[in-house]
């Protein structure tokens, strides 16, 4: 743990009022009666090869909001996910006021006074207000009951909301609020709510904060996911900071600040390199053994030598004020301007919602802009982050998705030894360990499927190159080789950009970094911190 | 139990968020709307998987069969329980089964062969449109269009030689049937309305519009009996085997099962039509398919063969419409083209099993007063069979699910 003890500098802090006790020392005998509201203990957590988890503990005081604060990927969700019974930790305990409690399911969790309230709504679009609050009781379903109910647990929290109305009727605001309900109907009195603000217009955010404020000071207590630092510091009493699956921060919200909170989330170098250091090392013996090139960061910064002297080379691919608004009217993508030249490789940095996904597809071609123009070249590769439904024909086998590259323009017979050889060829050249190009893509592993991709995608040498999350759930073997094909690529002379998750990944690859923060996009020079601040803050954004 | 979240109604829910609107609901992607820009947030971890010990493909190949084998010996099993569950005589019963389908050259010829026909036919165009990930469900509807349409057409050609007029009898039946299917494709195409539901009221409007036409605008000239006027002699399919009813039909059918299943295999149309119904989201985004409008030309190909089916039992065994001019073959093909595994060749041998089953029903309710619709019961355990072997398959694989 970091122990982050700078002065609080931020005077404009809302709710700084209701912050009387400033203490630096997390666990204060200066307050005897607390007894935490919900405790969690040295829990670990192991998804196969990936360990979300490690030994994170984790208090929430009673009366008090809690931001629980981390990259994508740092362990945000599965942590809370066990504290709501939806994971079952493979260490660790769980503290209930003080008491020990198990918690096997959600409706445990609920038992106990533990709610939580999910970034993507579960509510039934055409049921009432009323029905989704009454969805998972028992017995007999009296609409004028289950009305009074939501009424009597609206004004008593101070959340207004019609009881008859139906949800699809609704402004997303209500919708969470119908949500909070639905919890708070439960008697809960522990209020989890996951990156509540990202789906609300600035002053329906600033309200909910506020009655989350409120919530908490009437004696309850709230766990605040969230990647938005303002949002943090504005409302909470504590704040805990992950990283790669640890805790890093700890502290009072009063005894940090923004960029110190930033700092914490995405690392400084010396601690990335902590925690990155067993698999930089375990990378480079792969790579010495697979590849020419060793040393990766080293090949990175040659490159940037060469890079100057390539100054002049053409743009292959140009965004101009490119715009894109969803199906649902919200603009994702704002005026984004971008040139990308033959051989170099663009590092996409953001959070998640920043319109990253969109923007990607943008410059693959895979959507249309709604306004602003997009040149292209000819010969374009995509490799999408979720493979299983983007990329491949998983039971399909792999000459067939091969030609799947391709099969909206082609025309006539297919003669597949056609496909069945350069199939042969990007499983030799990219070292897909596969028994042949017969079995269906289905029979690889995860990391082979990728490699595979990124195969089908430069067999024919494009110009340029999209990619997205180029190493999620691969392990380091594989990592390692699609990062090497992807600085090859670029080697020999195509346009990449890639975006990924974890922010070491993009600056390891990247030859110049832009950042894209809600829908604009700029470039970033300056390093790690600077990055992190501009994915994190609107402060400097356009 | 309340606001407890299914991982995959959580992934739903973002899918919403993102803009794939899958307007079914479904969890992939639909197949109507551009599958483009879709894409899921934050995904749960998920364990990496052992590498299976590949199968090659003629293993594969195997265990279909054996799969298909298990399944149609519990299907007879059950029939001999059944059975004997409603007191009647097994052995006497199973016997005549036999005879009525295989039991002499004038069974499998006149009773088996003629009823594998239109079911062959109508499977392939459900097991055509299954593969391109449309539950195609209105194959009776669009063969009754297609003979109407074969009906209609037959006054206008009695001055045409035989040779060009029967097969644009046959041609007009599988046009008809595909602009049935058409209804269908645009409403899903145009207003998202689920082609399983509309389907199945095509399949009813088309059953009272046959009724009403051979009662009006088709009925035979004397007007006493509902139904069409009868086909004449030169317009019939040529009888292949001189005392049978096995027509030419039959040929037309494997012709056409093997370029049906050419086409799926060799061609870059028929590899879009698999492409799409395998997975929608990575045929527009891995390959560029024009999703919705690959999905509406199987469907139309799909409702062309359904017709076709209608047309050629016109012209080959009926000689004319009447109300109950289909006992189901459009609904009894749904069971062909599931139990062929969607296979265009494999619709051929279950088409030929399910016309010996159909044939020897009759024959069991003839000679051994069992009621025929212990047949269908069969059949509809089949179908229940073989959905279920596919979840058991997807069951047991999907350790290897997941990123």
């Amino acid at each position: 743990m970091i122990a982050a003890d700078g002065a609080s500098d931020d005077g404009s802090l809302p709710s700084e009022a209701s912050r009387q006790k400033i203490s630096l020392e997390y666990e204060s005998e200066h307050e005897p009666n607390t007894t935490p509201a919900l405790a969690l203990t040295q829990i670990s957590k192991t998804f196969g090869a990936v360990q979300a988890l490690r030994e994170v503990s984790f208090v929430v005081r009673p009366g008090t909001v809690h931001a629980l604060l981390g990259e994508n990927g740092a362990g945000k969700s599965t942590l809370m996910r066990v504290a709501f019974g939806m994971l079952t930790p493979d260490s660790g305990t769980v503290q209930r006021k003080g008491r020990p409690v198990t918690l096997r399911s959600p409706a445990d969790a609920l038992a106990h006074g533990i709610g939580m309230v999910h970034q993507h709504f579960t509510l039934v679009p055409s049921m009432t207000v009323a029905e989704n609050v009454a969805l998972g009781g028992h017995g007999v379903f009296d609409p004028a009951r289950a009305a009074d109910r939501v009424r009597e647990v609206a004004t008593r929290t101070g959340l207004s909301l019609d009881p008859e109305a139906r949800i699809h009727a609704l402004p997303v605001g209500a919708q969470q609020r119908c949500e909070i309900v639905k919890a708070l109907a439960r008697d809960v009195s522990l209020l989890i709510l996951d990156e509540p603000t990202a789906v609300l217009a600035p002053s329906e955010a600033r309200e909910l904060l506020a009655w989350v404020r409120r919530f908490a000071d009437a004696g309850n207590a709230v766990v605040l996911i969230t990647h938005k630092l303002r949002d943090a510091l504005a409302v909470a009493d504590d704040v805990t900071v992950l990283r790669h699956g640890a805790c890093v921060l700890s502290v009072r919200a009063t005894s940090v600040n923004e960029t110190q909170l930033a700092a914490a989330m995405i690392g400084q170098a010396q601690v990335s390199t902590d925690v990155l250091g067993a698999a930089n090392e375990r990378r480079t013996e792969i790579l010495a053994a697979t590849a020419p090139v060793t040393d990766a960061s080293s090949t990175a910064a040659a490159h940037r030598g060469d890079r100057d002297r390539d100054r002049n080379r053409d743009a292959v691919l140009v965004a101009d004020g490119v715009t894109y608004v969803d199906a649902r009217g919200v603009p994702r993508v704002k005026s984004v301007a971008l040139s990308v030249r033959a051989g170099e490789i663009v590092g996409l940095a953001a959070v998640e919602g920043a319109g990253q996904h969109e923007l990607l597809r943008l410059l693959a071609g895979r959507l249309v802009p709604s306004s602003g123009r997009i040149v292209r070249p000819e010969t374009i590769g995509f490799i999408p982050e979720d493979r299983h439904r983007d990329a491949l024909l998983l039971d399909a086998p792999l000459f067939e998705n091969l030609a799947l590259r391709g099969a909206g323009a082609r025309t006539g017979r297919i003669d597949w030894t056609a496909f069945r050889r350069p199939s042969a060829q990007v499983v030799a050249d990219r070292d897909v360990r596969t028994p042949g190009v017969e079995v269906p893509a289905r029979a690889l592993s995860g990391g082979n499927q990728q490699k595979f991709v990124v195969g089908r995608e430069l067999a024919e040498h494009p110009t340029a190159l999209i990619v997205e999350n180029p190493s999620r759930g691969l392990d380091f073997v594989a990592t390692a080789a699609v990062q090497q094909a992807l600085r090859d690529t670029r080697d020999a002379g195509t346009a990449v950009v890639v975006y990924s998750s974890d922010l070491d990944e993009v600056l390891q690859l990247a030859d110049r970094v832009v950042v894209m923060f809600d829908g604009t996009l700029r470039e970033v020079t300056g390093g790690r911190d600077a990055v992190g601040q501009a994915m994190l803050s609107a402060e400097s954004a356009p | 139990m309340t606001s407890e979240v299914p991982d995959n109604a959580q992934a739903e829910s973002q899918r919403h968020d993102d803009g794939t609107k899958g307007r079914e609901g479904a969890g992939k992607a639909s197949i109507w709307q551009a599958a483009n820009g879709g894409r899921s947030g934050e995904p749960p971890p998920s364990p990496p998987r052992p590498v299976r010990t590949p199968q090659n493909t003629s293993r594969a190949f195997v265990a279909k069969v054996v799969s298909v084998a298990v399944i149609l010996v519990a299907a007879l099993a059950l029939m001999a329980l059944l059975l004997l569950a409603t007191g009647h005589p097994v052995g006497p019963a199973l016997q005549a089964l036999w005879r009525g389908a295989f039991g002499s050259w004038y069974a499998i010829t006149s009773a088996t062969i003629t009823r594998m026909v239109p079911l062959g036919f109508a499977g392939l165009a459900v097991a055509l449109a299954f593969r391109a990930g449309i539950l195609n469900i209105g194959a009776e509807g669009q063969l009754l269009m297609g003979a109407v349409a074969a009906t209609a057409l037959t006054p206008m050609l009695a001055s045409l030689p035989a040779i060009v007029a029967l097969p644009m009898l046959l041609v007009a039946g599988a046009i008809a049937g595909g602009a049935w299917a058409a209804v269908a494709a645009f409403l899903r195409r145009r207003y998202g309305v689920l082609e399983v539901i509309s389907t199945i009221m095509l399949n009813f409007l088309a059953l009272y519009m046959t009724g009403w036409l051979v009662r009006g605008p088709l009925q035979e000239p004397t007007r006493v009996n509902p139904q069409s006027a009868s086909l004449p002699m030169p317009l019939q399919l040529p009888v292949l085997l001189e005392g049978t009813r096995l027509h030419a039909g039959v040929l037309v059918l494997v012709a056409v099962a093997v370029a049906v299943w050419w086409w799926l295999a060799h061609t870059a149309s028929g590899f879009r039509v698999r492409a799409v119904g395998a997975n929608a989201a990575a045929s527009w985004s891995a390959g560029g398919i024009d999703v919705p409008r690959t999905a509406f030309g199987a469907f139309l190909v799909s409702g062309a063969l359904a017709g076709l089916a209608g047309s050629v039992e016109y012209t080959g065994i009926t000689f004319a419409l009447y109300e109950n001019f289909s006992p189901g073959y459009g609904y009894t093909a749904i069971a062909v083209a599931l139990l062929a595994r969607l296979h265009p060749l494999g619709v051929l041998m279950t088409a030929l099993l399910f016309g010996a089953l159909e044939a020897g029903a009759n024959a069991m309710q003839r000679d051994a007063q069992v009621p025929s619709v212990v047949v269908s019961v069969v059949e509809a355990v089949l179908i229940l069979l073989v959905v279920a072997a596919d979840r058991w398959r997807q069951r047991t694989q999907s350790v290897e699910g997941g990123t």
